[in-house]
């Protein structure tokens, strides 16, 4: 854990109690069976925006709290632990993508409406099943914008969306000339297909924003996917404890001990690296879009090897629908893909590094 | 990460040492040693000092800032935390490195500090600051390396003295010291509870030792043989039995200073691998390293170091804010072991058969070298406690797992 002041100290417990008793695991399971047309439960999502949680990264002039990506973090990392399903982090990246790039009318208009979680925001950036910006094909000819983007996360509810086209990102916030089509994926999430027919669109930036706006997404992503990863093996630790085989506890027994030690190195170093992202991001450091790959890279193969071993590890019940493992290794694989996965970051990184 | 604010010099006592700190290296350090590392001498032994070295680590061993944390009163220099810092920036501002190490600073010192009677630290506390003493640690045995508490070298209560006979192993340094801290069973019958702590005069009659020469081909380790050795009881550090304690305290010690702040600044040393590759296998017409699969490993293995350091300042900065060791310090030994490894590993991949060179015509200084170090490296994650040990520690302190029953 970075070292924290009082205020993101707050922060996180408050979440983590909330989370804990509000949202846990449970609650995922019946939201499952209920399968709410937007994806999530607009109760919770009214709790978490009560607590101010959409607003973290919008300046205080336009109603947020500007605690930061490191803040947007912890809350994101809470969440993940129990698998809560909000509009949290999709809305936080198309809000960074105002911030940096939006005019002040839309700036006024947009962030106060988002940071009181009136509007649900999102980002809809690629075309095809496999993050590549540079495939983006969408088009805006005077003002109307044009294309098909895949698999947009909240695009069941979203009332703005942040599009990417060939030369930058836009605002659609109009729904006129929009039609989503879902995308039931196996973490039981809001997917959707979304097609622009000449909607109206507001340039926010050209493709450096895009990047921009990506690699605060991607470094989101990873802080969902560290909650995650910790707890699947907080869960699996505490299975090894108490399962009985050939009389012994399996955690006695050292060929586990080793494994979940190695388990536990990749975690720790998984936090390093996620964290240290959003603190680059924070820092407005130049070499950002390094720490980022590395996160999402370091995070992807972390969360890869504790959700498959959170499996493994609990034997025959881990493969039951009745078990949680199944969940987290579900919702790892979307999260793994979301804005390119491991192998993608490495390309990247060596890019950025010149070899 | 941050840089310091301009401060007025004249009121901030941490800025006022700094003037004076640079001033006195200014006098004392000789700068035709400036970048030089002197930390190979521990596989090759002490070697001559030049008349500039044997200057500087005078010179540092009068101001105790050889062991700038320890008392004055034992010939430390008792700087504080935020003065020890100052004074390594200093230092490595002008390409300095301290002259005064080895298993005395590293690990015996600070635990006979803790430890050891007045008499004892008067002894020999003074002596290691000055870098006048090298001690060996007479820990393992052929049959008690990751199984310390099963060591087997007996004293015998002879009265005023012991008598010490055993074999101790991978005595590193064992040719060139001049003491031993030991781990000696002075009672059969119990196992942690009978080991004492025992301090032994490498030059005492029936001492011999015999260098074990190794795959790289370097040998700094020693077998060590105690026949009748005699041991005063004045060389017993705590009380007897008491050494199973102060021995694990120690290598605590050991544990920090393997994986801590130098090992690391050493680990990002040298040239970045995909330089390296490029160097040894050019550039396909993207710029890139041509051999895809290699590529992608180097950068596994910079993604692997870029988290290492970031972990690195993380615990630094948790135990700066909680006052405490941060979880994350229990993987530090292992990920630098493995760390470490891979990048020997791959340079000599890159290198191919010129990172294979034994000896003689043909070869880089750095390509001999590289042989070396890939060769040596493999101790790394077998001395100060296996990979394997460490995985236990792991697992049963962190994690709360339980012993095999």
């Amino acid at each position: 854990m970075a070292a924290l002041n009082d205020e993101q100290t707050m922060l996180r417990d408050m979440v983590r109690e909330w989370s804990d008793n509000e949202s846990p695991v449970t609650a995922f399971r019946k939201l499952r069976a209920a399968a709410p047309v937007e994806g999530y439960d607009p109760a919770a999502w009214r709790a978490l925006s009560e607590m101010g949680l959409p607003g973290i990264v919008i300046p205080e002039e336009f109603g947020g709290t500007a605690f930061g990506y490191l803040s947007l973090g912890l809350v994101l990392e809470q969440l993940g632990r129990n698998l809560a399903v909000s509009p949290l982090a999709s809305t936080a990246a198309a809000a960074s993508a105002i911030v940096l790039g939006g005019s002040d009318a839309a700036k006024t208009e947009w962030l106060s409406k988002i940071a009181s979680g009136q509007v649900v925001a999102t980002l809809a950036i690629d075309e095809g099943p496999v993050h590549d910006p540079a495939k983006i094909t969408a088009t805006v000819v005077d003002g109307k914008l044009s294309g098909t983007k895949a698999f947009v996360a909240e695009g069941d509810s979203a009332g703005l969306f942040v599009v990417a086209a060939t030369d930058g990102l836009y605002l659609v916030s109009d729904a006129t000339g929009v039609t989503r089509s879902p995308r039931h994926m196996t973490d039981s999430r809001s997917h959707a297909q979304v097609t622009f027919h000449s909607a109206p669109a507001e340039r926010l930036g050209d493709t450096k924003l895009t990047a921009q706006v990506i690699d605060r997404a991607t470094a989101i992503t990873c802080a969902e996917m560290l909650g995650m990863a910790e707890q699947a093996f907080h869960t699996t630790n505490d299975y090894l404890k108490t399962r009985v085989q050939f009389g012994q506890q399996l955690s006695t027994f050292q060929a586990l001990q080793h494994r979940m030690a190695k388990m536990f190195t990749e975690l720790e170093l998984m936090r390093s690296a996620v964290e240290g992202a959003l603190e680059a991001i924070d820092a407005g450091r130049s070499d950002l879009d390094q720490a980022v790959s590395l996160a999402k890279a370091v995070a992807s193969d972390t969360l890869h090897l504790v959700s498959r071993e959170m499996i493994q590890l609990h034997g025959g019940i881990g493969m039951t629908d009745e078990h949680d493992a199944g969940f987290y290794i579900k919702r790892a694989r979307v999260l793994e893909t979301m804005w390119g996965n491991a192998a993608f970051h490495r390309e990247r990184f060596a890019r950025l590094n010149g070899y | 990460m941050a840089t310091a604010p301009e401060l007025d010099v004249a009121a901030n006592p941490l800025e006022s040492f700094r003037t004076e700190t640079r001033a006195w290296i200014a006098a004392n350090f000789p700068p035709s040693l400036k970048g030089q590392d002197n930390s190979m001498s521990a596989l090759e032994g002490p070697g001559d000092l030049s008349e500039d070295e044997a200057a500087w680590k005078a010179a540092m061993g009068e101001k105790g800032w050889g062991v700038p944390g320890w008392p004055v009163a034992y010939g430390g220099g008792g700087l504080d935390k935020a003065q020890i810092r100052v004074l390594q920036e200093e230092l490595a501002r002008v390409g300095a490195t301290n002259p005064i190490g080895g298993m005395g600073i590293m690990m015996f010192g600070p635990t006979l500090l803790e430890y050891g009677s007045e008499a004892q630290k008067q002894e020999h506390i003074p002596a290691i600051a000055k870098g006048e003493i090298r001690w060996c640690q007479g820990y393992s045995e052929p049959n008690a390396g990751s199984d310390l508490a099963n060591v087997q070298t007996f004293a015998e209560d002879a009265g005023d003295h012991y008598i010490v006979n055993g074999q101790k192993t991978w005595t590193s340094g064992g040719q060139w010291a001049d003491k031993c801290f030991a781990l000696v069973r002075t009672d059969k019958s119990q196992k942690h509870g009978g080991i004492s702590f025992l301090l032994i005069d490498m030059t005492a009659p029936g001492v011999e030792v015999k260098p074990i020469r190794m795959i790289s081909g370097q040998s700094p380790f020693c077998e060590t043989f105690f026949t009748n050795v005699k041991v005063p009881k004045e060389n017993l550090v705590g009380r007897e039995g008491q050494g199973w304690e102060i021995g694990t305290r120690l290598l605590q010690h050991e544990r920090n200073s393997l994986s801590g702040g130098g090992g690391a600044s050493r680990l990002f040393a040298g040239k970045p691998m995909g330089t390296l590759a490029k160097e040894y296998r050019g550039e396909d017409e993207k710029g890139r390293v041509p051999d895809s699969d290699l590529r992608m490993r180097i950068v596994r293995h910079e993604m692997d170091s870029r988290a290492f350091a970031l972990t690195l300042r993380r615990a630094a900065m948790e135990a700066k804010s909680n006052q405490g060791p941060s979880a994350a310090t229990s993987i530090m030994k292992n990920v630098g072991a493995r760390i470490t490894q891979d990048r020997a590993e791959l340079s000599i991949e890159i290198m191919g058969m010129a990172g294979l060179g034994w000896e003689g015509e043909g070869f880089s200084e750095e390509e001999l070298t590289q042989t070396r170090t890939w060769l040596w490296g493999k101790a790394v994650s077998i001395y100060g406690g296996s990979t394997e040990i460490q995985n236990n520690i792991v697992s049963k302190r962190i994690l709360g797992m339980l012993d095999h029953q």
